[in-house]
Order: structure tokens, then sequence, then C-alpha cells
């Protein structure tokens, strides 16, 4: 068995194969996972009890003759924003180190229904505000093909611990392309679902309008197994969706001969050299498929930024406001009155980058400015969206780079963050629109740095995502 | 300058965010060159359209309400296990009203 490269078929299949049983695997894998973390950091703590606990029932299930669910013994893990009863969830903030969760995330519910074996939570930016995990209150997560480099953010322990190989499957959240573009920094598929297709009970939240939950995976077929697993309505969630769930794996079938896609010309002025040629590369791969592609435009993106920017600080400074001493294991320990308990639990608490977005999100909703920057932004969202419902009335998907550039290194940006935002541009369309997106290997550069390749299509058309994103993944891999 | 220091305290004060000197400085400079490119948007023409307040307009008004029956509540222990400071059955605060 070689733990490293395990994909969810060869779980089953060695299951039922009896060659190991689900606790030997979650041992295994447990052992493997803390052996290898150290080199990349992207677990901040495990869960052995809950792991070995959901491999018996599997177990049993099995030996019951029972189906034990289409995730059975597979070692997942899940981002430090989703919440786990009894397991520490610390959103990679000083100011939830202690917190350990009363409930679970409906999300890791359906994983655990499904027979998946949660082996720990991982790193991410702060509140998952953040493009490289340099946010984390924990330390950063290091690229494991580069270890000098980010693995992108926020979702960067998701994507490392996936490319690590000491998980097979993870749980990541995306706001404005905490998915897609770790996915693309480390090697892996990344998937942003449509809007409300994942119920976000238990994620919490960053800014509401953006904030999906979404799957992490080295293979397509992998990823689109998991959404699977965690799409569909919950009564908990009021914004998730009640349209039915297809399965996923049905759409995996290689029939993308005539399917129209557009190239976004606005998504490839600011590209580096070798992302550029090897974007152009897989467009020409999805040529030899038999697809159709066309220039487009999708004029409103050079707003997206500043856009989404306003969007998502307006609606975090609101749900940030929850951290003020009363509830969530941190005060302050200058708490002599109820102000400066709040404000210094807070000054304390936030790393620098979920300050700036507090300060930024609480000016533009300040009196006078609403108009100007909120509403302003709601409309700009509005055209954004408008593009792309005017693109698909052309095309079947749009494919386009995930970010400009591959991982940078450590502590290359830090220092400026409206650099850091503007890396966002080509992710964040896709979550204004509430669109389905996702990042698929497209190659590496000369120095072996991972580049994505994005898909995106109409609203809950995941089957044509995964569909042209399996073909793909096939036609690269002869 | 879009923002002034005074400004920087002020909004700190909305969001009861205590800053140092330090942090204050860095976020004027860091808030005006984000707002300074925030200033694009003035130029797109919005005239007419309405405001994307919903991501999916398509469920009925009524698609997302429950069944308005009990349920078994979190329970008083669970919900002050994580208080920084808790007691008979109470989040505790400092103390805002004199006797």
């Amino acid at each position: 068995m070689q733990i490293a490269s395990l994909t969810v078929d060869q779980v089953r299949d060695g299951l039922r194969a009896r060659r190991f049983s689900a606790v030997e695997l979650a041992r295994e894998a447990l052992r493997f996972a803390e052996e290898q973390n150290p080199a990349t950091n992207a677990y901040l703590h495990f869960s052995p009890e809950r792991a070995l606990s959901a491999a018996a029932r599997v177990d049993e299930k099995i030996a019951r003759g029972e189906d034990a669910g289409p995730l059975a013994g597979v070692p997942v893990a899940v981002k430090d924003v989703i919440v786990t009863k009894g397991v520490r969830t610390t959103c990679g903030s000083k100011l939830l180190a202690e917190y350990v969760p009363p409930y679970d995330a409906t999300a890791v519910i359906r994983l655990e229904e499904a027979g998946g074996v949660i082996l720990g939570k991982t790193n991410c930016d702060e509140f998952a505000m953040g493009s490289s995990n340099e946010n984390s209150a924990f330390g950063p997560v290091r690229n494991p093909l580069a270890p000098d480099r980010v693995p992108g953010g926020s979702s960067g322990g998701s994507a490392a611990a996936v490319a690590q190989g000491t998980a097979v499957l993870a749980l990541g959240s995306d706001t404005g392309g905490s998915i897609r573009q770790p996915a693309s920094f480390c090697g892996v598929v990344g998937v942003t679902p449509t809007y409300g297709r994942v119920s976000r009970y238990g994620l919490t939240a960053f800014a509401s309008s953006l904030d999906h939950i979404g799957p992490l995976a080295r293979s397509v077929r992998d990823a689109a197994v998991l959404l699977g697993v965690i799409a569909g309505r919950d009564p908990a969630d009021a914004t998730s969706s009640g349209a039915p769930v297809p399965d996923y794996t049905d759409s995996l079938d290689g029939s993308v001969k005539g399917l129209k896609l557009g190239l976004p010309r606005e998504y490839l002025r600011d590209l580096t050299s070798e992302t550029g040629d090897l974007i152009a590369a897989g467009v020409a791969t999805l040529r030899k498929l038999g697809c159709e592609v066309r220039d487009i435009s999708l004029p409103a993106t050079d707003y997206a930024v500043a856009c989404y920017y306003i969007i998502a600080t307006a609606e975090a400074s609101s749900n940030m406001a929850r951290y003020d001493g009363v509830r969530y294991t941190f005060r302050s320990a200058s708490s002599g009155t109820l102000s400066e308990m709040y404000r210094n639990t807070r000054g304390e608490g936030f790393g620098a980058e979920c300050k700036r977005r507090i300060m930024l999100g609480t000016y533009v909703l300040s009196a006078g400015y609403y108009d100007a920057y909120y509403l302003k932004a709601q409309k700009v969202r509005a055209l954004i969206a408008r593009d792309f419902a005017r693109a698909f009335e052309e095309v079947d998907a749009i494919v386009a780079p995930v970010s400009p550039f591959p991982a940078f290194k450590l502590g290359e940006k830090i220092d400026d963050p409206l650099a850091m935002y503007l890396s966002d541009i080509y992710t964040i369309t896709g979550d204004l629109a509430g669109i389905p997106c996702m990042s698929v290997p497209c190659g590496k550069t000369a120095a072996g740095l991972p580049v994505g390749l994005q898909i995106l299509t109409r609203h809950f058309d995941e089957p044509n995502m995964f569909r042209l994103a399996d073909a793909f993944e096939r036609a690269r891999a002869n | 300058m879009k923002i002034s220091e005074e400004q920087v305290r002020y909004v700190a004060d909305l969001a009861n965010l205590s800053l140092s000197e330090t942090e204050v400085h860095k976020f004027q400079a860091d808030l005006n060159e984000i707002l300074g490119h925030i200033e694009r948007l003035s130029e797109i023409d919005t005239t007419d359209v309405e405001p994307m307040a919903q991501v999916l307009y398509d469920a009925e008004e009524n698609a997302t309400w429950r069944a308005d029956c009990e349920r078994p509540p979190l329970g008083t222990q669970a919900a002050l296990a994580n208080a920084p400071q808790a007691g008979d059955g109470y989040f505790k605060v400092p103390k805002v009203i004199e006797r």
C-alpha cells in the first residue's frame, strides 16, 4: 500500500479484498501524517480518537455485510475553520487557540456518515483571510513541492496535506480563491462548488455572501466523490440549495467533443511567461480533445478586486464582531471595564491581516460612505455576474488561469497587502458570481512549480465542470 | 491621503479594536493604498444596475422555512464550556452597573 498516493477507489478495493481494515489504514495514515507533518506544518492538530472510532464503525459495517459508504475508510483532513465537536477548532487564530466546539459542521457529519475518517485539522490563514497561509497564528505552511515557498491560501494546510500524501482528501473553504489558488500552487485538484451547493453550517463565517466549503483531492474523480457526499440541502443553512445532487462520477465519461469553451482575454494579460505558456498548452490539449475554444471578454474583471475587497471586508467586519471576549475562550488580561475587555481582547487576539480587513470593512460601512463603497460594490458585483451570464449564452465553460504566477517565496509579499490582494484577481470573480469553478493541474514550470487551469461553468453545472476537468486530467496523463 | 490618522482612530473605535501607535500608522498607509485602488470603481457606469444582494434568485420566498417544531437545545453547560469566565449558568463580564 502506497499511503502517500492512495485514491478513494484503492481504499475501497483494499477494504473489500481484506488487504487491510479501516482501523489498520487509519493507524498507518495517522502515523505517516504525524511523521511527515514537521516538513510542512499542514496539520495544526490530529484527532486520533475520532479517526479510530470512525474507522471502527466502518469495519463493523463491513463485517455485517452492510454498505460502509462511498468514502469508507478514506483518510480526510479538515480545514480548521470547519467546526468539529470535541476536536479543537482554532481558525488559525490566537483568539480560538483553545476553542472546542460543541457541535459538528454539516459537511463533517456527512463526511463521516459516508465512512470518511478525519485525521485532523489543517492550518490556514487566520479566519481564512489570506492568500499565502502566512497569516496563521500557528506558523506558516510550507509548500511540499518547494519548502521555501508558500502553499497558497487560505486553505494552504488542506492543499499541502493532499499534495504531501498525508490525507487522501481534504475539506477547504473558498471566499475569494482559498481552495483553487492553493490547489494550483500545490499541484492538486480544488473545487469551489456553486454558492449554496454545500451547507455552510459549522463553517466559521468570514464573508457570508461569498463563503463556500469544497473538496481538495489528488484526482478529479476523488474530488467529485467528495462533493457528492457533502452537497445538498441542509435545514440548518437557509442559503443551502434544494437542487437535486447528481452522481458527479457519472459525468466523468470523457465526452467533451464539441463543448464550447470561452477563453477570457482579461485573464491573460498579466501572467508570468511560464504560467502563460502552460495555460496555452492546456488550451491546446482541450482543442485536441475536440473542444471548440473561442476568445471571450468579461469586461468588469478590472473592477473585481476593488469590488471584492469592499464586500468581503464589510461582511467580515460584521462577522468578526462576535469575538468579543465573552463567549469564545480568549479574553485579554486587561479587561477592567466592559469596553476595555472588547478592545483589548480584539486588539491582542486578532493578527495583522484580520485587523486590516476589520478596519477596511468598518470604514466602508461607516456613516456617509455606504453608498460610495458598499452599494457601489454590490452593483459592480451584479455586472460581474452579468458578464458570466452573457458568456454562458455562448459557451458551455470558461477556462482560465487560477493565479497570475506560481507559488511565491515565504515572506515575498507579506509586507505589501495590495499586491497580495491583486493576486486574487482570477479567482474572486467566480465567488462574486456564485458559479462553480475549480483548479486542475496543468503542468509545472522549469523550477518544478505547479500551475493550475481554472474551469468555470453555469450555476449548478458541476457535471460539465468535472467532465472537462477529468478529460483534461486523463489527456495530460497520456 | 484619503484617510487621516484621526479617521483611523475613529474607525478602530467603531470596530472596538485597540491599536498600537505603530498599527495606527501602518493601517493608515495600508488603507490609503487599498482605497486608492478601490477608487477605480467610480469609472464603471452602474446606472440602472440593481445591487446584487442575493447570489441565487430562483428560490421561492418561503423555500428556506423549516418545520416549526421542538428540538433539544444545546444546554447551558455545553454553551458555556468555552466561556473565558462563567458562573451560575451565565457568561460573566466586567461589572457595568455600580450598585
